[in-house]
């Protein structure tokens, strides 16, 4: 079990060292990472769907959009305080999962592609539709209606950075978890089997349908958390983040870090963001490097930066 | 919500309008997807190539034929390119092929943005008059939209039933390796029909420029529309996408007057997802294998 041992110690490696790197970072970077690590947790809940189960979604933004407003909307409308707020969002993406997934999962390949782009897509509509509840493209902003975050006698607005940075910590820590144990998991044992071919899978007897539509839950559950945490954490709930580009951004993020490597969404959706940053001085295009990201990837390096590293160094990278 | 026969005529001409754009545009996607079986996500934006290259032609010269002429083959040479250094080398393989278009979409639409701006322009008719009818008057030239666009179907279905390349293109669309097998270069054909439906998609932009403005992002609602008609038309069936577009022009068209634009493109497009679930082949389609 030394391989197993040898994961252990560079994801507690990796965790301990994002918990330390808020005493070091000046103010900027201190933010940037908090915000990589939420939207982290986003793609790693893209990749249980395209990384163990060999299912490539357009159409993420709406679970991460469900957590969102799940939680956006019960702060505003209905008074909850984060912690229940944040309940709903989870819940939220979970049963648009449910939903959605139980219809599209009727395709495969291409078509599951399309169908999911077309979901999001109606999903993405609606919000601009019911502009008066969900204040359309504006979005509607929580500070003032969110009870500040209490936690053993230490009080403090969600917006403080100690807050934020150490939320965002926790909620990508727990997604990894998730995801690291479900695909130690016999389910997820089946899921990666499904990923491999599918057809044989359901040879062996196994419903392949059913574990399809639960890896998608997990998926939207885990999306549906980062948006919820999102929310809290940038006091903002907008229709941007339904858009085709927040289902586009999960798919770049995983392929860019690594499909199918637990550490990859951390790496890709690192590195990606910091690079639209700085494009952003220089170019009103700066979409550019997403383009240009995608091709080269998808041309030169298929595997993504933590596939490299596991091909070339570390082959029990989970 | 009454409708009354003013009404319903203004409706049929603006479906009669978008639906032949919208024909000339999903044709293009169809053939890219029934020759090569990529989806090329890539496609609206050639449309908006043949938009802003239409209002840079017209403007330079004042000569609207002259940008009919050039936006086209710009849009076809940046296909061409696309073909040869991105699609070629991932051997048209579905997934990746899919990823590769998102991200033909980003660098054009955002390296458009960067020379051209994000302004919207307008490029004047090249000819203007009104039609009158008992209850309103009618822009010409968007019925010369729908005649010019007609001919370019008419010209795309000579070519692919009547000529040596179209030929080749329907041999390669049923069967790859046999087709290669009896001596048809499918790599070329391959970049042809990629070219075409760049060709195409450009060529419905120039005509609606005149009538929409010129944006670097109108490639998306294309795109959209063209998936939805080639879905309803059956994935990669030429007929079944003529009869769709002009289908879901006359429905956009009547829904719109009578209700809201947005309400009536949710509705379709939850409708359209769900056709493409519960029936693969569209509502026209033939088996496509």
């Amino acid at each position: 079990m030394t391989h197993a041992r040898h994961a252990a110690i560079v994801h507690l490696g990796v965790a301990a060292g994002l918990f330390l790197l808020q005493f070091v970072l000046p103010p900027f970077h201190h933010g940037m990472v908090a915000r990589v690590m939420v939207l982290a947790a986003f793609a790693i809940g893209y990749n249980i769907l395209l990384g163990y189960t060999g299912l490539m979604s357009l159409g993420h933004a709406m679970f991460f959009a469900a957590g969102m407003y799940g939680t956006g909307l019960t702060v505003y409308y209905l008074g909850f305080g984060a912690g229940e707020a944040f309940l709903a969002g989870v819940l939220a993406g979970v049963v648009l999962a449910a939903i959605v997934g139980a219809i599209t999962l009727r395709t495969s390949g291409v078509s599951f592609l399309i169908v999911t782009m077309m979901f999001a897509q109606v999903f993405f509509l609606s919000i601009l539709y019911f502009n008066r509840v969900t204040g359309g493209d504006q979005g509607f902003n929580l500070s003032g209606r969110l009870a500040p975050f209490a936690l053993a006698g230490f009080v403090a607005p969600f917006s403080h950075p100690a807050v934020k940075y150490n939320l965002a910590f926790t909620i990508f820590v727990a997604c990894l978890a998730a995801n690291l144990w479900l695909i130690r998991s016999p389910v997820g044992r089946v899921l990666i089997a499904i990923r491999e071919n599918d057809d044989r899978t359901r040879m062996l007897g196994y419903d392949t349908f059913r574990y399809k539509w639960f890896s998608l839950v997990i998926s939207g559950a885990l999306s549906g958390a980062a948006g919820s945490m999102y929310t809290l954490l940038f006091s903002y709930v907008g229709a941007t983040f339904a858009s085709i580009l927040y289902s586009i951004y999960p798919l770049l993020w995983t392929l860019l870090g690594g499909v199918g490597t637990a550490l990859g969404p951390l790496v890709g959706t690192g590195a990606m963001t910091y690079l639209i940053d700085k494009t952003s001085e220089y170019t009103p295009g700066y979409l550019i490097v997403v383009g240009l990201a995608l091709v080269l990837i998808i041309l030169k390096f298929p595997t993504g930066i933590m596939g490299g590293v596991r091909s070339r160094w570390w082959k029990w990278l989970p | 919500m009454s409708l009354d026969l003013g009404q319903l005529v203004l409706a049929l001409l603006e479906g009669l309008t978008s639906g032949s754009i919208i024909a000339l545009t999903a044709l293009g996607l169809s053939l890219v997807f029934g020759v090569m079986r990529i989806v090329n996500v890539a496609h609206g934006e050639f449309y908006m190539i043949g938009a802003v290259t239409a209002w840079y032609v017209s403007t330079a010269t004042g000569s609207f034929p002259a940008a009919l002429l050039v936006a086209p083959l710009v849009a076809g040479g940046v296909a061409l390119a696309a073909e040869r250094l991105v699609l070629r080398p991932l051997e048209y393989k579905p997934e990746a092929t899919i990823v590769a278009t998102i991200g033909m979409l980003y660098i054009i639409q955002q390296a458009v943005l960067s020379i051209y701006g994000p302004e919207a322009r307008a490029v004047v008719a090249p000819v203007a008059f009104t039609i009158e009818f008992p209850w309103f008057g009618y822009s010409g030239y968007k019925l010369v939209v729908a005649g010019l666009a007609a001919l370019l179907l008419l010209a795309t279905w000579l070519l692919i039933t009547k000529t040596t390349l179209g030929l080749y293109m329907r041999a390669t669309q049923q069967d790859r390796e046999i087709a290669q097998t009896f001596g048809v270069p499918v790599h070329r054909i391959y970049a042809a029909s990629f070219a075409l439906g760049a060709v195409l998609a450009a060529g419905a932009g120039v005509l609606i420029v005149p009538v929409q403005q010129a944006h670097y992002l109108m490639g998306l609602d294309a795109l959209l529309l063209s998936f939805m008609v080639v879905i309803v038309g059956g994935l990669g069936s030429l007929k079944g996408t003529v009869v769709a577009a002009f289908l879901i022009g006359l429905i956009d068209g009547l829904v719109s007057v009578l209700f809201s634009p947005p309400l009536a493109r949710i509705v379709a497009s939850l409708l359209v997802a769900l056709v493409l679930v519960f029936r693969t082949r569209g509502l026209f389609g033939e088996q496509t294998a």
